[in-house]
């Protein structure tokens, strides 16, 4: 079966004006997001995630430069007048550019079709102001309910991401609740309006490990029971094993490679997910790690080439003048290394990851 | 193996609230374990547990409310709480113990008692009651009195037995007060306990708040020898330069400021500082957390080959479980202020007991899909253990090198289950 496009963005180049400059922190980005899919989007501080989400959401930074490129939104149901242009059916197809349409148009998107999920809890719900007006606020707001119809349906969410005796704690305050109840808030909150994409930015990065799996495992329920589409942003590489479907590996403003969980984490292609990966251990990790030297590039200055190729101890001549290209390994797994170029010198990947990924790839098999 | 760091028994409150609302937040409640010369002494547990609590009564960052903590064999901390309370009870004790020898003021104890207790019974608003009840209490206090007068003799107190009893408290008192003195002297950050004090270092959580934005690097380094008396500038800056070069900057880093650096070069900065005094022991509280995927590994390979090198002792206090097992050779678990589980690496991970260690590994995030997507978390719940007036934890060495806080019960139960792990273990093991 075909899977159903929502999302695309297509060649996404967003800017911030500074006081050093002008930082790129987005430099031309492609990916698509299929209904139902949970598509991942990894990378250190710095490397334009948020960035992206956050024009998906259209809550960029006020000092932000949409230098080009589009965010196609397929079938979103509201009829806009900034339709895209270029497209021939634009009206039958429901095709909505994200980046065009105004403060106005993006309302009826914002929490009625996109929700998200941000990386603080406690910073992210209005401290002096009871839970359940929080949550009911959005109902009555967006939905034009009585704000009696939205106390029962807020104290029904409320059970819903569970939280026990909802009535009395519909009358608590923020400060009353335990950092991952909090999130279960927000994430009660985001789905309230019946969204269709769900944007996670570290959602549980602020929060401990058994915290952490308990609002994974939450995510994951509300995304089969809804089949929503989430972009799952994140550093930490276990939790997107966990969480995703495709992931996409960013480094400087660009996505480096991309492909299904499977790809990505029993065969990495590019020289930066094989080293995100060598640097972390896991438990039968017993070789030294596999540092990455350096830091990541100034984007006030972006390289020219391969952002990467400094880091790079398989960097090649032209890695340092002309940027790869995505090479295709298979219909989902693209890379952008020069290394995949057929003239380029065979290279496998570190020992230690090597092993480590048939080890896992044995237990795998194992258990299957 | 030789002992490095004792602690016995520690306790850590801290004080919330005044007046009827005061309560003790017990931070760290009891816990005791050793820490051996040249190992990586790893410590996990949930935000709030009393982890990094821990490490900085060890360090003194907090005076502890009870408890010892010994340094290579020298008492360098602890807390005078136990102390106090004995001689309080010790007080309460003796008071009611003369009491018994003084006959007079016992019956007159008996009075007002008894008529205490009829009061209590009556509605004070009934104001006929009470005053019939009064009046009963001073006609028997009268009655007392004259019978006092009339025989002195039979209602003398025994005063040997009474002095008897003031002597004995009165030792009692002395012996906890000395303790108390020479605790005190051994808490004091002085003469010897100064000196030991220099051997244990701390590298903390946060690079960008815990380095002084107004020093610079070589400031910042040297602040250590600076404040030992080190006057000899030639040498301090020889220092700086080495130990900057220790931990992978340059010297001319030097003269730059904090805010120069990335997050990992700063947690360099913060290491090169503990090390500058040529500690044995350093307390690592979360030095990775904060930084990013790609500079942990940095880091980590920095303190592993400085274990090495320097024959450090590292104290090591984090929530990522997986870099905990990397990189210690022992593991304690703390939940709620108590040590619930203590052993090897490998023992700890080959068979988990307590509930909460399980429900803790169960919920670790691998780079493995197929691991991720079939993986079976454990919630702990806290009232699984059945404990009662009988049936109490204590934390027992179940094996050797495998401490655990569990019932008498508990324990029988966790035997079976070792062996039964132990047993499939060295069968997948014989299996390959």
């Amino acid at each position: 079966m075909e899977k159903e496009r929502i999302l695309e963005v297509k060649d996404l180049r967003i800017s911030f004006r500074t006081q050093q400059g002008i930082l790129k922190a987005v430099r031309g980005i492609n990916f698509e997001l299929f209904k139902g899919e949970t598509l991942a989007i990894v990378g250190e501080s710095g490397s334009g995630k948020s960035v992206t989400s956050r024009a998906i959401m259209g809550i960029s930074a006020g000092n932000s430069i949409h230098e080009g490129g589009s965010i196609y939104y397929y079938n979103s149901g509201i009829k806009s007048f900034h339709q895209v242009e270029d497209s021939e059916h634009a009206e039958e197809e429901d095709i909505i550019d994200l980046m065009k349409i105004d403060e106005e148009h993006f309302h009826k998107l914002r929490g009625t079709k996109i929700s998200m999920i941000f990386q603080d809890p406690m910073s992210s719900l209005n401290p002096i102001m009871k839970i359940g007006k929080q949550v009911s606020e959005a109902l009555y707001l967006k939905l034009g309910l009585s704000k009696s119809e939205a106390k029962v349906r807020a104290i029904e969410l409320m059970n819903d991401v569970g939280i026990s005796e909802p009535e009395k704690r519909f009358y608590q305050y923020p400060f009353q609740f335990s950092g991952g109840m909090i999130q279960r808030m927000v994430i009660a909150i985001a789905l309230a309006n019946n969204a269709e994409i769900l944007i996670c930015d570290e959602p549980t990065t602020a929060l401990d490990v058994t915290i952490q799996a308990q609002i994974l495992e939450l995510i994951n329920k509300k995304k089969t029971e809804r089949n929503l589409s989430i972009i799952f942003i994140t550093h930490d590489l276990g939790v997107v094993a966990n969480m995703a479907d495709r992931v996409a590996v960013m480094y400087a403003g660009k996505i480096v490679e991309v492909g299904t969980v499977d790809e990505i984490f029993y065969n990495p292609k590019h020289p930066y997910t094989w080293a995100l990966l060598s640097a972390i251990p896991d438990l039968d990790s017993k070789e030294t790690l596999f540092a990455i030297p350096g830091t990541p590039p100034d984007l006030h200055f972006p390289p020219a080439g391969d952002a990467f190729a400094p880091r790079n101890k398989y960097a090649m001549q032209i890695d340092f003048e002309e940027e790869p290209p995505m090479f295709k390994i298979s219909e989902t797994h693209y890379a952008a290394t020069w290394l995949l170029h057929p003239d380029a010198p065979k290279v496998e990947m570190p020992s230690n990851l090597k092993n480590r990924i048939e080890r896992n790839l044995k237990k795998a098999r194992k258990g299957a | 193996m030789e002992k490095l760091l004792e602690v016995k028994h520690l306790k850590q409150y801290f004080k919330a609230g005044s007046g009827k609302r005061k309560l003790f937040v017990k931070a760290v409640d009891d816990i005791s374990f050793d820490i051996y010369k040249g190992e990586v002494f790893g410590m996990v547990g949930e935000s709030g547990c009393g982890k990094t609590t821990t490490g900085r009564s060890i360090i003194k960052l907090y005076d502890a409310t009870d408890g010892e903590v010994y340094f290579g064999g020298k008492r360098i901390g602890g807390g005078i709480a136990s102390m106090i309370e004995t001689i309080k009870a010790a007080k309460v004790k003796a008071a009611k113990e003369i009491v018994g020898y003084q006959p007079a003021k016992l019956a007159k104890a008996q009075i007002i008692q008894e008529a205490e207790a009829q009061l209590a019974q009556i509605d004070p608003k009934d104001i006929e009651h009470v005053q019939i009840v009064k009046r009963e209490k001073a006609q028997k206090m009268a009655d007392l009195k004259a019978k006092i007068q009339a025989d002195p003799t039979k209602f003398a107190d025994n005063q040997a037995e009474i002095d008897k009893i003031k002597a004995e408290l009165r030792t009692l008192i002395n012996v906890e007060r000395n303790k108390i003195t020479a605790l005190k002297k051994d808490n004091a950050f002085r003469g010897e306990t100064l000196e030991t004090m220099k051997k244990i270092q701390m590298i903390f959580q946060d690079p960008i708040s815990s380095l002084n934005p107004r020093m610079t690097v070589r400031e910042i380094i040297a602040e250590g020898l600076v404040v030992s008396g080190v006057k000899d500038r030639k040498y301090i800056d020889e220092r700086v330069s080495h130990f900057l070069r220790v931990v992978g900057l340059l010297p001319e880093h030097a003269f730059r400021y904090p805010h120069e650096f990335s997050g990992g070069q700063r947690q360099r900065i913060g290491i090169a500082r503990a090390l500058i005094v040529e500690p044995e022991l350093l307390i690592a509280d979360e030095p990775i957390s904060a930084l990013d995927v790609s500079i942990r590994a940095q880091v980590i390979n920095l303190l592993k080959n400085l274990q090495k090198e320097y024959n450090l002792t590292i104290m090591f206090i984090a929530h990522d479980l997986s870099v905990v097992k990397y990189f210690s050779d022992r593991i304690a678990v703390m939940y709620y202020g108590h040590m619930v589980e203590l052993a090897s690496s490998e023992l700890l991970f080959r068979h988990p007991l307590h509930q909460y260690t399980k429900s803790l590994l169960s919920a670790i995030p691998l780079p493995d899909p197929h691991y991720e997507k079939t993986r079976k978390r454990f919630t702990y719940n806290p009232a699984c253990h059945n404990y009662s007036a009988t049936n109490k934890p204590s934390f027992v060495e179940i094996e050797p090198g495998h401490w655990i806080m569990a019932s008498p019960s508990e324990i029988e139960q966790f035997k079976v289950e070792m062996a039964q792990s132990d047993k499939d273990f060295f069968e997948k093991l014989t299996e390959k």
